[in-house]
């Protein structure tokens, strides 16, 4: 899969990036921390895609996952917190020439920044977004998100969270234009790489929710599931992720899911005595923001005036 | 019944027709019978006669109030000259009322005095509820004990000769009226009437044309005294629009492709035409999910290239702060106008005040050094748009035009601009980059730099809010924030010192200087010239730059006793209880000017919502300077 997509031919192309090429600053996260193993699957991916590091653009908010563009040597975007969606939709809107990722995690995706979360997949503009959801709020130091689980304990819920947790899955589905919603762990590679590749690949916005492990505050939550693969069900279908026969095998648990049937995927989404992993949902068809709001490009500095003086002569006495 | 103008001219007119050398007319009537429409067209008319003119909005706060209420008064206030207007003015010489009740709220706002020749539907005096004839017959005694000179004209009999629906033929009508009360040639607002309502057919045109054309036979044989404002030949061509149609016309005109924006009052208006407009100049409005949402699309824009615009009030300000702040700290080109309101919170959504500019100055956290600028006419407002966009990229930053409702919504002619390539933008910069160069190579001296641009080969970096080196990686020693800060200020230094200092109103030197900013330069400048013509020694500035401040301010105001502000803005009064010297709060710009140059600067300031008139100013100002005779 590795080099460009073009037919066969001796020459040497002209340009080969290697994953050298997408690696920016040394990455700061805790050892152990599951953004590591999406921060590899995100170079793996541009290098086997070759996307040329400066038409490449990963927008961010805050949090430890939203340190993500200073460890790729792309252009890059650290924002504030909850704000990435309404950036990346900025960017994308008059440049349908980038390659885009948004990585976001839990709190500043569904916590303040649930409004753009909801808006932007209804733009539904070609963006992957990627959630790194590890149940809580790291780099402020251990405080409830929206999706710690019931009793789990913080800082801000010393004696337990007291509330169920928010179902980013079951949310995007229920946001009108959704075009593709996933799960996946960050603990299995090649499930993560496959993921991510298929959200690369769709054209509109891609929602993908990975569970992302935590060593320093969240690590029981997620080391129970990874112990007992029981509690994850992997989706299988011909229009789903794709994943070698050998690495399925790693998931006891699996199920036909057709990612076509919106009903199914937010039954599927709403399980919650295991976590689907794989495609929910993809619908190839829905309204394209971007495609709107790229329209005009082209235009010549000459009829920008000309349109100008149209408008502007009919204030004339 | 004569059926044209032409016809109605012949017919013999009720009186002489008197030479005046500007004249302020309202109409008012209540919400959606077409007051608003009625005062644009005849503001038009005037405006193609050649007559300088400014024109106030009334406007209601809800969109169809209770009918014949005293705060569901909509209309338009139209002051029109031989000369250029500059401002509203002070009260009313002509008001047309299609009912008494909204007249009150006119009378309440201060609109009139006693002389003011009121024009009432005198209908309520036969309407079938006895509690409206009631009232209409205790206004018509109080309006007598005001002084004013009442006409009871039959608007709704006359209408209805021509509609069984009056509420929606009023206004044409009237316009009629007005037009032979100002003894108005009917070119054009004939073709302006069908224009206007060609999209409803040939029965409609009509029947607008003929109540158009009644109004006016009505106002020649009825009307005693008429009026005439001679106005000069224009030797240019001028346009006349308001200020949000000006700073929508000048986002195009600086090739801005992309206006992000939510709606709030009094800012919208302006998104609305460019919705209609940018397209055919390649661009679109996004209608952002918040206001946060909208700044956040304009950056994202604007570092990807497209130097962007976000238009907003004073509570869109409030929450766009924090990005505001981001596009400091990672010198990201943004234009943000701010079409200022009452506040604070809710505040008056409708109505004028000049109350955010600290707000500007200030709201984000940390130091976030930025520049804002405020056009004080119609024709800046759209100048200043251009100018905005070539600071934002050059200084790399953004920068913030400072409107307010007053400039919003009201209309003024102008020399029609000639568009100039040199105003657009360049295309976006696809070059490979040195990449020897970081993206923030600050020179030592002025603390300007280049920035890459996504696409860019060699120039790859990550933009953050974080405190950070040239390179743009995320500071962990303590020297790069002080220097990081030091050279995203030295860059405001950079541009005051490219600044003229403002030009003086008056001589450059006397007994008081009155400073002001924003839509208050023609009402400040005419109270000063009234001043100066009682043969005090009186002149005014008008800042356009707030930050930086236009250089030499010092030593103008050295040059005279006593210095202050006229702003629209809250102060405390001085003879208030509790009122020290110390505690008093002072207007924004007094305050700025206090802390800039060390001298003790004085202010006026009140938040009546509505511009303040010439007379008032002077009022105050001679209050002023005797009270400082006395000091002395």
């Amino acid at each position: 899969m590795q080099g460009p997509r073009h037919e066969w031919n001796a020459e040497p192309p002209e340009r080969n990036c290697t994953l050298q090429d997408y690696q920016g600053a040394t990455a700061r996260w805790c050892p152990g921390c599951g953004d590591h193993a999406v921060l590899n699957a995100v170079q793996q991916l541009a290098r086997d895609k070759q996307l040329p590091p400066e038409k490449t653009v990963v927008v961010s908010g805050i949090g430890c996952s939203s340190r993500f563009p200073h460890y790729m040597k792309t252009y890059g975007f650290h924002g504030l917190h909850g704000r990435a969606f309404p950036v990346a939709c900025g960017v994308r809107s008059r440049r349908p020439d980038l390659h885009m990722f948004v990585v976001t995690g839990d709190g500043d995706c569904c916590a303040i920044g649930t409004a753009h979360w909801i808006h932007a997949i209804r733009y539904n503009m070609d963006l992957t977004i990627l959630l790194l959801d590890n149940n809580i709020y790291g780099l402020t130091k251990n405080q409830t998100s929206p999706t710690t689980h019931i009793g789990e304990k913080s800082n801000t819920h010393p004696r337990g969270n007291v509330l169920p947790p928010l179902n980013p899955l079951s949310v995007t589905l229920g946001i009108t234009n959704a075009s593709f919603v996933a799960q996946t762990i960050d603990w299995n590679p090649p499930h993560l790489y496959s993921t991510i590749r298929t959200a690369y690949e769709h054209k509109g916005t891609s929602f993908v929710r990975i569970l992302q492990r935590c060593p320093h505050f969240t690590a029981h939550v997620f080391a129970e599931v990874q112990q007992n693969m029981n509690q994850v069900c992997l989706l299988t279908h011909e229009d789903g992720i794709p994943l070698d026969a050998q690495f399925q095998r790693l998931f006891p648990n699996r199920a036909m899911h057709n990612p076509n049937d919106l009903p199914a995927a937010r039954a599927m989404a709403q399980r919650d005595e295991v976590y689907p992993v794989g495609l929910l949902y993809r619908n190839e068809s829905a309204a394209r923001y971007d495609l709107q709001t790229a329209q005009g490009l082209g235009k010549s500095q000459a009829e920008k005036m000309a349109a100008t003086e149209k408008w502007l002569s009919r204030f004339e006495l | 019944m004569p059926t044209s103008i032409a016809d109605a001219a012949t017919a013999k007119p009720a009186g002489a027709v008197q030479i005046v050398g500007q004249h302020i007319v309202e109409i008012v009537s209540d919400s959606g019978e077409g007051a608003q429409t009625c005062g644009q067209m005849f503001a038009d008319l005037c405006a193609h006669n050649g007559n300088g003119i400014w024109t106030v909005e009334i406007i209601p706060a809800e969109i169809e109030p209770p009918s014949r209420s005293r705060a569901g008064a909509s209309g338009n206030r139209i002051r029109l000259g031989s000369k250029p207007v500059t401002n509203a003015g002070d009260c009313a010489d002509v008001v047309v009322a299609l009912n008494e009740q909204v007249l009150y709220s006119r009378i309440d706002a201060g609109a009139l005095h006693a002389g003011t020749a009121v024009f009432v539907d005198r209908t309520w005096a036969e309407n079938a509820d006895e509690a409206v004839r009631r009232r209409y017959a205790e206004a018509m005694e109080d309006f007598a004990r005001f002084g004013y000179a009442v006409v009871e004209v039959p608007i709704e009999a006359e209408c209805r000769k021509h509609t069984d629906d009056p509420k929606k033929g009023k206004n044409m009508w009237v316009l009629g009226l007005l037009c032979a009360l100002y003894d108005l040639p009917d070119a054009g607002v004939r073709d302006n009437i069908a224009k206007r309502f060609a999209k409803k057919g040939d029965t409609v045109v009509q029947k607008n044309l003929d109540l158009f054309a009644d109004g006016y036979e009505w106002a020649i044989a009825h009307v005693e005294r008429r009026y005439r404002v001679p106005a000069d030949k224009r030797t240019q061509p001028m346009v006349v629009m308001n200020g949000n149609q000006a700073l929508a016309l000048g986002v195009m005109a600086a090739g801005i492709e992309v206006c992000s924006m939510y709606p709030i009052t009094p800012a919208t208006s302006a998104s609305h035409f460019l919705a209609n407009a940018l397209q055919e100049a390649g661009g679109f409005v996004h209608q952002a999910e918040d206001e946060i949402a909208a700044i956040g699309f304009a950056i994202g824009a604007s570092y990807a290239g497209k130097t962007a615009v976000t238009i907003t009030s004073g509570p869109g300000l409030a929450l766009k702060t924090e990005f505001l702040g981001y596009a400091v700290m990672t010198e990201v080109p943004l234009v943000v106008i701010v079409v200022q309101r009452g506040g604070p919170s809710t505040g008056l959504p409708t109505k004028i005040e000049q109350g955010d500019l600290l707000a500007a100055l200030y709201a984000s956290p940390g130091d976030s050094p930025k520049i804002v600028m405020a056009p004080a006419t119609i024709e800046e407002c759209f100048y200043f748009v251009i100018t905005a966009r070539k600071l934002a990229e050059e200084f790399r930053g953004p920068v913030m035009i400072l409107s307010d409702a007053n400039l919003a919504t009201g209309q003024q002619p102008f020399p029609k601009p000639q568009l100039r390539s040199s105003w657009l933008a360049p295309p976006v910069d696809q070059a490979p980059w040195d990449s020897t160069v970081p993206p923030f190579a600050w020179d030592a001296e002025t603390g300007l730099s280049r920035r890459p641009i996504p696409g860019q080969r060699g120039g790859e970096y990550v933009l953050t809010g974080l405190a950070h080196d040239q390179a743009s990686h995320v500071a962990y020693e303590s020297a790069i924030n002080q220097k990081s800060m030091e050279m995203r200020s030295r860059k405001l230094a950079v541009l005051q010192a490219a600044l003229r200092p403002p030009a003086i109103h008056g001589e450059p030197e006397g007994d008081l200087l009155v400073i002001g900013w924003g839509s208050t330069l023609g009402s400040i400048e005419e109270a000063v010239d009234e001043l100066r013509s009682e043969g005090r020694l009186v002149s005014s500035i008008h800042l356009r730059f707030l930050s930086p401040m236009e250089p030499g301010l010092k030593s103008i105001f050295q040059r005279f006793r006593k210095v202050m502000t006229v702003e629209v803005n809250y102060s405390d009064p001085i003879d208030a209880p509790y009122i020290t010297p110390e505690a008093r709060r002072y207007s924004q710009l007094a305050q700025l000017l206090r802390s800039q140059t060390l001298i003790d600067i004085d202010c006026w300031s009140q938040v009546p919502g509505s511009p303040i008139p010439p007379s008032r100013i002077a009022a105050e100002l001679r209050r002023r300077l005797e009270l400082q005779g006395k000091e002395n």
